[in-house]
Parts: C-alpha cells; structure tokens; sequence
C-alpha cells in the first residue's frame, strides 16, 4: 500500500490525490444511497452531511478539508454529486448554501482534533464531531441570516434540523471509532507513522 | 534487463524480502510462491512504487527510487483490480490519460486512444462507461492503457485472479504477442507454458530460479 | 450518473453565450438579489429569469422540473418566515429564492461542463503563477465521476452483504465495511496513478 511505504521515500504524491478523490465520491455516493435506516424508525436518511465529518475523522484536517472542497467545487460546475442530484450554483445561493460551505470548515475542525489524539476512541471522536457540526452552523446559520435579513430568526429555523444533525454526530463518531479501531495505524490521529 | 543486487525488505519490524539477488534479461519471467511469501513487493519495486530497505535494484542501469520517473516511463504496471485501476469514466479517456503528457492537443489524443482501444479488440468501445465493461474487458482496457505509453518491461501483479479461465487465457495470449519484456507474478502455473524462467519465491528468498519445468516441480515439491 | 448532469442541449443565444460571461452575469444578478429589498424589483428579477428561460428554450418538461422544486422550496420558506418575521419579510425573502435558484439552474441547463470546465482553466490561469494548476480541473473531473462509480458499485454489494445478513437497518454494518473498502480503494487506485506516471511532474 502506497500510504505504508517505509524506507526513505516520502507518501507518493499520488496517494494524497487518490485518497482526496475518492473521498470526494464517497461523500457524493453518500447521497446516492439514500436507504440506510437509522434504529427502529422506518424513514431512510441520507447520510450524505455525515460525509464531510467522516472525511476529517479519517482522513485528517488537509486531506479531509482538501476532498470536501474538491466535492463541494465539482458540484458548482455542474456534477450532481449533491443528494438529489442537486448541482451547479443554485445549492450555494440558496438559502442552506451556508451550510455546504460550512462543510470544509468542519472536516477541517473535526480533523485537527482528531489529529491531536493519540488513540481517538469514541468520546473523542463524539466531541470532534460535535464541534464539526458547530463549526458548520457557524457559517449556515449567519448566511441563511442574510437571506432572511434577521439573524435570530435564521438561528431560531435551524433548530428544525438540529435533532437530524446530532443523529449523525452520534453515527459519525460510532463509524470512525469501529474504523478506528479495525485499521489502527492507518488513519488520521494514529497516523504519526516513522517518517 | 532488471536487476536486484541483495534486496532486501521490512515494512517496519517485519522482514518479508531478504538476499534477493536477480539478473532478469529473458523476454518472459514469471515469480511464484505462496500468498505472502513477498512477490507483490519485488515486483513493486521495480518500478519504484516500493522502494527496497537495503540493496538495491536497478532498471536498465536505472535506480528506480531515485530515478522513478524514468524508469516508469520504462516500465509498465498492470494490478489485480482492474478496478481501481481504471482512472477515467470511459474507455478512451483513461487511455488517453496516459498520454496527457505527449505534448498533444486533446482531439488528436482522442484519435490515438481510440485506435489503441480498437487495436486490442475493444474498438467502438472508447466511449463506453469503463464500469459497464465485462472483468476481462477491463483488464484489457488496463494492459492498454499501459501499453499507451510504449513500456519497454511490463510487471503484472497477478493481473487474471479475477478472471474466468476463457478470459484468463485470452490476456496471456495478449500478453504472449506482445514484444515487450514481461514479468508476471501469478497463482496460475498453468499459465506458464511459453515461459523463459521462473523464479520460486518463498519465505522472502529466491528458492528456485530455473525453466519452468524444473522450477515449478520445486515449487510443487514446496507445498505438498 | 453521467457527465452530462443537467445539461439540456441547445442553440439559443444562452447556450451560445461564454460560460465566464454567462458567470459573471450569474454572480451579479445574485449579489443584486441580495442587496435588493424592494418586491417590486425582486419580483421585476423573477419575471427577467422565466423569461430567460424562454429565450433558452428550455424544454417544458425541465422547466415543470425546475419549478416544482422551486415551489416546494418557497412555500416552506414561506410558511416559516411568515410565522417569524411577518408577510412583508417573507414575500422578499422568498423572491430571492427564486430568483436566484432559478438564475443560478438555468445556467447550469444552458452550459456544457466541459465548457465550465474551460472557463475555469481560463479564469484561473493568472493563478498558475501561485502554483495553481489549473489544467487540473479537466483530470480531477475525470478521476472523481470515475471514483463515484466505482464506489457506488462497492456500496451495492455491501449493502447488499447487509442485506443478506439481516442488518439492513444497522448504519454501521453499512458504512464500516463501505469505508473499509473505500479507503483499499483509494490505496489501489494511488498505486495505479502512481504507476502511470502521476506525480512525477
Ligand atoms: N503495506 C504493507 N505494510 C505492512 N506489511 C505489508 C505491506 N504489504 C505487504 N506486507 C506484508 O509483506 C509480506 C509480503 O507481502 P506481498 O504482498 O509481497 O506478498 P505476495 O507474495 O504478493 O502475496 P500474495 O500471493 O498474497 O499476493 C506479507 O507478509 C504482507 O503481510
Ligand atoms: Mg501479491
């Protein structure tokens, strides 16, 4: 595996590109795949704003921040990568366009302190995740404010997905930590390999 | 010519190459042994996607972790997944991938690929999403796509394990009427027939080194 | 999911027009939109973007698309202001939806990527300066509709290995073993570009 060269050489640049990439799709295919059920309820939910959560937890803040910006760029020249096949400009000047830009703020955030862990276990990851989803209402909710023209107003409405959003808080960070734990070594956090 | 003079390799703590001493000029060598016995990671290293902990190994005079560009430019790399290694959404733009860097404009790229494509019986195809490709279709599309760039060696690392036995003698077929030097790594002795030499790996050391006959009944002798 | 996305062929003036130009033109009439508090001006917007649509001719059946959406989208828009900020403040707000999705959709209906793509190699390229590549943004296309595929088939056959163990209905027994292999994937698919030369400058 190209990530686990040893001996002299460096990564190949090759890896980076690579893993940047098929995050990117896998955040895109997230969205495609609309059927995961969470616990008894029978409504499917797309987990696709986990992805950029998921893709700091594992891939760490460069890389993690790196794909969800290559996505997010796709998907404004006209991929439908969005879940709904969503594409183009409008998801960004819409009114939730702040929380999509709002993604690449939160790989980065969730990726810094999953970095600084030595051994991320699931509290860690619950915290870094939560503070991912913070640090993406912290761009949403002001940019909806613009919409509406009243801040408070605009806080106030994003509550409505606040109970959908910590659901995949919790899903994220139980995902990262079994990931975790089942490649130990190979990830962000625990990656602090011999150079 | 290939050559490996004492290589030998850990990942970390674990040992898997050790005393690797090879001079590689025949047209077609084949390296067996059992799973894990170190042959993905010889193979690898000559074209310097790994490169050796101690020795060294040189590619027409050529150390391929210091001169990787070179020397991949020389030498061709077809995997297991043809997968994964299919860049591009459609047959002729992942061929034309490996030509991005000759200097020529897009629609005369294009044309090359395609030609390339029909060249290896996957003509009309240049346009075709590459996962609606059949396995041994992909694994065609793979070998040309590295074929594009003109290699002077190909290294195949177990390229037909994924595929059914019709399709895996088709590529060595493919792989036979081809003038480049090969080095194949593979499970199928079967495969070997019009083979120069095989070389037994096992344990991380060459244990025979010989024509295919007498090599592989040391490497028979080895499992039973 | 083909390149294509959007793109409804064409030979109106739109589709004809330079995708920067056809940018620019977009980014103005958003900032307007924003800036502008009067309904009257907004809704005078609204009626300039259907009738661009005209212009473009776009296909009725992408145009009852378009609007249903964008129907849905308002309507709740405008329930939830309304009960917030009053019936003024909604109506504004909900024309600036409009306008600025349905200006933003028919750029994206009147514009092939690849001329996108173009666009944005060439407003870039004073950027190369900086180390930008712009001459990228073609390969990272390619490279990211080929990764989709190739991990949305990964993501049926682990579903479909759920499925046949009874958990469909867990998360993990999906994204685990999904991320597992998306992780080997991008392992292998490093190696495969590494081996063609990707990286070598
Ligand atoms: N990236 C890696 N990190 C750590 N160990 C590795 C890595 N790649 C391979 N190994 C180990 O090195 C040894 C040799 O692996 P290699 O892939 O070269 O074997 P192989 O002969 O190709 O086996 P197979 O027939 O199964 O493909 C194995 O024990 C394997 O576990
Ligand atoms: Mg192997």
């Amino acid at each position: 595996m190209v990530c686990d060269v040893s001996g002299s050489r460096n990564p190949l640049p090759a890896a980076d590109l690579a893993r940047t990439v098929v995050f990117a799709a896998f955040i895109a295919v997230l969205g495609i795949f609309p059927g995961v059920y969470v616990g008894g309820s029978g409504v499917p939910i797309v987990l696709q704003n986990a992805g950029p959560l998921l893709a700091g937890a594992v891939l760490g803040a460069r890389r993690g921040a790196a794909s969800v910006v290559l996505l997010l760029a796709l998907t404004a020249i006209g991929l439908p990568l969005l879940s709904g096949g969503r594409a183009g400009i409008a998801p960004f000047v819409g009114p939730s366009g702040g929380f999509l830009l709002g993604w690449i703020l939160s790989a980065l955030v969730v990726g810094l302190i999953v970095e600084r862990a030595k051994r991320p276990r699931l509290p860690v990851l619950l915290a870094a995740t939560a503070a991912g989803l913070a640090a993406d209402y912290l761009i949403g909710v002001p940019f909806l404010g613009l919409y509406t023209g009243d801040l408070p107003a605009a806080a106030t409405q994003s509550l409505v997905f606040l109970p959908g959003d910590a659901a995949k808080v919790v899903a994220a960070s139980l995902i990262a930590a079994v990931l975790h734990r089942a490649l130990p070594g190979r990830l962000a956090g625990s990656a602090k390999r011999a150079p | 010519m290939i050559e490996f003079e004492d290589v030998g390799h850990s990942y970390g703590e674990r040992v898997v190459l050790t005393g690797v001493d090879l001079r590689l000029a025949e047209r077609r060598v084949a390296f067996v042994g059992a799973n894990g016995s170190g042959k993905s990671t010889l193979a690898r290293m000559i074209n310097g996607l790994v490169a050796p902990t101690s020795g060294r190994v040189l590619v027409d005079g050529l150390d391929p972790s210091r001169q990787g560009r070179e020397v991949r430019r020389r030498v061709g790399f077809v995997f297991t997944n043809p997968d994964s290694q299919i860049v591009m959404p459609t047959a002729g733009e992942d061929v034309a991938f490996s030509l991005r860097r000759a200097g020529l404009p897009r629609r005369e790229r294009a044309e090359r690929a395609a030609a390339l494509l029909a060249e290896y019986g996957l003509g009309g195809y240049a346009d075709h999403p590459a996962h609606q490709l059949s396995g041994g279709q992909k694994q065609v599309l793979a070998l040309c796509a590295v074929l594009a760039l003109d290699p002077a060696v190909l290294v195949c690392d177990e390229p037909t394990t994924l595929l059914d036995l019709r399709n895996k003698r088709r590529f060595v077929e493919l792989l036979g009427g081809l003038e480049q030097q090969v080095v194949l790594v593979t499970h199928d002795l079967d495969l070997l027939g019009g083979f120069d030499r095989v070389v037994v790996i096992d344990g991380g050391r060459v244990v025979a080194d010989d024509e295919p006959e007498p090599a592989l009944r040391h490497y028979r002798a080895l499992v039973t | 999911m083909t390149p294509g996305g959007w793109y409804e062929p064409g030979s109106s003036p739109l589709h004809r027009a330079p995708a920067g130009g056809k940018f620019a033109a977009l980014l103005v009439l958003a900032a307007a939109v924003f800036a502008l508090r009067s309904p009257a001006w907004l809704g005078a917007i609204c009626a300039a973007v259907v009738l661009a649509y005209g212009v473009a001719r776009v296909p009725l059946r992408r145009c009852a698309g378009v609007a249903r959406s964008l129907a849905v989208l308002a309507a709740f828009v405008f329930v939830l202001q309304w009960w917030l900020l009053g019936a003024g403040q909604a109506l504004v707000v909900c024309l600036r939806v409009v306008a600025a999705l349905a200006a933003a959709n028919l750029f994206t209906i009147t514009t092939r990527i690849d001329d996108v793509v173009s666009a944005v190699e060439g407003g870039l390229a004073p950027l190369r300066r900086f180390g930008v590549r712009p001459d990228r943004i073609g390969l990272l296309v390619g490279l990211t509709l080929r990764a989709v595929a190739a991990l949305s088939a990964i993501a049926a056959e682990v579903r479909e290995a759920a499925r046949a163990r009874g958990a469909q209905r867990s998360v993990t027994a999906f994204a685990v073993p999904f991320l597992v292999r998306t992780l080997r994937h991008a392992d292998e698919l490093g190696e495969a570009l590494a081996a063609r030369g990707e990286g070598d400058g």
